[in-house]
Parts: structure tokens; C-alpha cells; sequence
């Protein structure tokens, strides 16, 4: 892997006109968008040939300083969007930038069946546990006892694992990390790039300014040595199974890995079939 | 984030409060940088550009 400087970066990939970004000093935001662009860097993707797509929310912010075709859609639609331009026009790389409200509340059902339709999509998922921009409720995914500003005394909700989710409905790759481990998550961006098929990276990202502040969790710093002690490698996780150990530790590393035939392809075979 | 970070603890916290409020991180040890770039990536917000005096 090759270590760029961040100035080839922000002269070749971003708007420069509309930095500084929007985004809280500290949130895990930018160095996902920072992992995104160096991952394209290092596949030589033709940014002219990208399109990134996004819903509503701070994550969802990221495809206004990316300098390529984008579209900044409505509040859980970013997969629905991205479906119709990977159909209209299938010689796009089409990325989709989504929170976890956009992708698991609001556009969960778009979620589920991109996936079993198995579109070309590289979809990234930027996982802050809470509802950011609209001033921290509670999101589908806020872990159990979590404060939000609409569980003041912690949630009682069970919170579902996107992840699992994808694996389960059957995404040919799957990948959680978290922001404070960027080299494997440029390397899962890079493998979720290359693959043919619906492709889904989520990233757990610290919100010091909701989350981080109502749970008391301290700062950008804190809430990455946080991950880091919370979170446990699959093949660990795996280890520990097989010696029939369990921990309530958040399980990353690689899901899914397998190839599987998208959209596209099976359109293009049935339509040639059918002459 | 780059003060914890940085494998060879090139930078500190500095004394001054800047203009937003908060104490940025000052280059103290510049000549300890390895050019790892790794501060590049664990920096949320784009600030931090490492060069090389040798590419130009
Ligand atoms: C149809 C619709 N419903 C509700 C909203 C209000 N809204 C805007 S952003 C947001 C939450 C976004 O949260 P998330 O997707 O987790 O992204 P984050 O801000 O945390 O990155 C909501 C509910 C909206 N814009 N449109
Ligand atoms: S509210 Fe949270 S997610 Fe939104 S920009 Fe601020 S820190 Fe980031």
C-alpha cells in the first residue's frame, strides 16, 4: 500500500472551495472520506467514471467535497438512488455514503434488497451509534443502556448489526472496522471497490459531539481507544468460540468474501437469451 | 490524536490556545519523523500534511 501525503489528496479529490467540511472538530467522518479517497487512489479508479451517492445526515455530507459526480439525496434513499444509476449507466463505480439511520431506520428496506438483488454497489456505512446531524436521538443501532437525547435514561431497544444483516440476506463482501483502524479499513474499501456485487464496509466512527458528549465517553481520542478495547478480530472471536469462551466485545474484521453473480450480468445474459 | 499516535512522538500539545478554543498539536521533533504518514490518517480533519524535503 502506498502512503500518500494528504496534500495529493485534497488536490486531487476534494472541492476546495468548500472546505473546511461541516463536520465537528474530531468527528470520525472526514477519515473515512480520507480512507474512501485513498483507497481510489491506490486502485487508480477514473474519478470522472465515480459517482458517489449519499442520503441525508452528517455522513451523508461527504459526496459535496468529493470534486466528481454526485448526489445528495433524500433521508434513507441513497441505495435506491444508486440502484437507478447503476442501471441506467452500468460502466459507473458507483459508492454510496450512508449513517446508520439512513441505511438501518429510514432505508432499511432498500438496504435488504439491494442485497438480494445483489446490485453493483460499493456501499459504505458510516456507523456513529446515534442520529448526528439532528441532534442525537436514539438510532436503530445505539447499543443498549446508551443515552440519547430521546432515552435520557438509557435505551431499552435492542440494536441491530448492519453487518450481520448484509451477511446474513447474502452480500458477497462484507467488512466491519472502525476509524481507528485505517489501514484495514483502506484495505476493505479497496477489496469492497474490486468486487462484482453489493459490497458493504461498515465503519464504527466516533461522534464526540452527540454520543460521545451524552454518554460521557470524553473525546475523539478517548472514543478510538475506546473501539479499540471494545472491539475484538473475528478470527479471535472465532478462536474463542472454539474453545467455548463468549464475549459481549463487537466483533470486526472480514465477514464475507465469496463471489457471486450481480445484477448487471444476469440482466445482460437474460436479455441476450431472450433474442 | 496524532500526539497519542505518533509511533516516534514527533508532536506535542502546545501551550497556546488557538482561536477556536482548543490547544492544536506543534511539531517539536521533526527530526524523529520516519514519514509513516500515519498521523495523516488517524487526523479526522485533513490538517496534517507530511512531506519529504528529498521528492522536490
Ligand atoms: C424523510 C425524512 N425524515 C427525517 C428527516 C430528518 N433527519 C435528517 S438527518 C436525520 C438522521 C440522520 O442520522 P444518520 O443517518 O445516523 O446519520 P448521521 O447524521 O448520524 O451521520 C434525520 C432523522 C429527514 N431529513 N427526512
Ligand atoms: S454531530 Fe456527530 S456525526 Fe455529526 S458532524 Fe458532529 S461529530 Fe460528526
Amino acid at each position: 500500500m502506498s502512503f500518500i501525503s494528504n496534500s495529493l489528496i485534497i488536490e486531487k479529490y476534494l472541492r476546495k472551495d468548500m472546505l473546511p467540511t461541516i463536520f465537528c472538530t474530531g468527528c470520525g467522518i472526514g477519515s473515512v472520506m480520507n480512507f474512501t479517497l485513498r483507497a481510489i487512489h491506490d486502485l487508480n479508479i477514473d474519478i470522472n467514471k465515480t459517482v458517489f451517492v449519499s442520503g441525508i445526515g452528517c455522513s451523508s455530507r461527504i459526496p459535496g467535497y468529493i470534486y466528481s459526480d454526485g448526489l445528495h439525496s433524500l433521508h434513507g434513499r441513497a441505495i435506491a438512488y444508486a440502484t437507478g444509476v447503476k442501471l441506467a449507466n452500468p460502466e459507473l463505480k458507483v459508492v454510496v455514503f450512508t449513517g446508520d439511520g439512513d441505511c438501518g431506520a429510514i432505508g432499511g428496506n432498500h438496504f435488504l434488497h439491494a442485497i438480494r438483488r445483489n446490485i453493483d454497489l460499493t456501499v459504505i456505512s458510516i456507523n456513529n451509534f446515534i442520529y448526528g446531524m439532528t441532534g442525537g436521538q436514539v438510532a436503530p443501532t445505539t447499543p443498549l443502556k446508551s443515552k440519547t437525547t430521546t432515552t435520557p435514561y438509557g435505551n431499552i431497544e435492542y440494536p441491530i448489526d448492519l453487518s450481520m444483516m448484509a451477511k446474513v440476506i447474502g452480500a458477497p463482501y462484507v467488512a466491519r472496522w472502525t476509524t481507528a483502524h485505517p489501514i484495514q479499513c483502506i484495505s476493505s474499501i479497496k477489496k469492497a471497490l474490486q468486487k462484482k456485487g453489493f459490497s458493504f464496509v461498515e465503519i464504527l466512527s466516533p461522534c464526540p459531539t452527540s454520543y460521545g458528549r451524552l454518554n460521557k465517553m470524553g473525546t475523539t481520542l478517548d472514543m478510538t481507544k475506546h473501539f479499540k478495547e471494545s472491539t475484538i478480530n473475528i478470527k479471535l472471536y472465532e478462536k474463542m468460540l472454539a474453545e467455548g469462551k463468549t464475549t459481549d466485545k463487537m466483533v470486526i474484521g472480514e465477514f464475507v468474501d465469496i463471489e457471486k453473480e450481480d445484477f448487471n450480468t444476469k440482466y445482460k445474459k437474460f436479455y441476450s437469451d431472450l433474442k | 490524536m496524532c500526539v497519542e499516535y505518533c509511533p516516534k512522538k514527533v508532536y506535542v500539545k502546545s501551550e497556546k490556545l488557538s482561536k477556536k478554543g482548543v490547544f492544536p498539536p506543534e511539531v517539536k521533533f521533526p527530526e524523529n519523523c520516519i514519514k509513516c504518514h500515519l498521523c495523516e490518517l488517524m487526523c479526522p480533519d485533513f490538517a496534517i500534511i507530511v512531506e519529504d524535503k528529498n521528492d522536490k
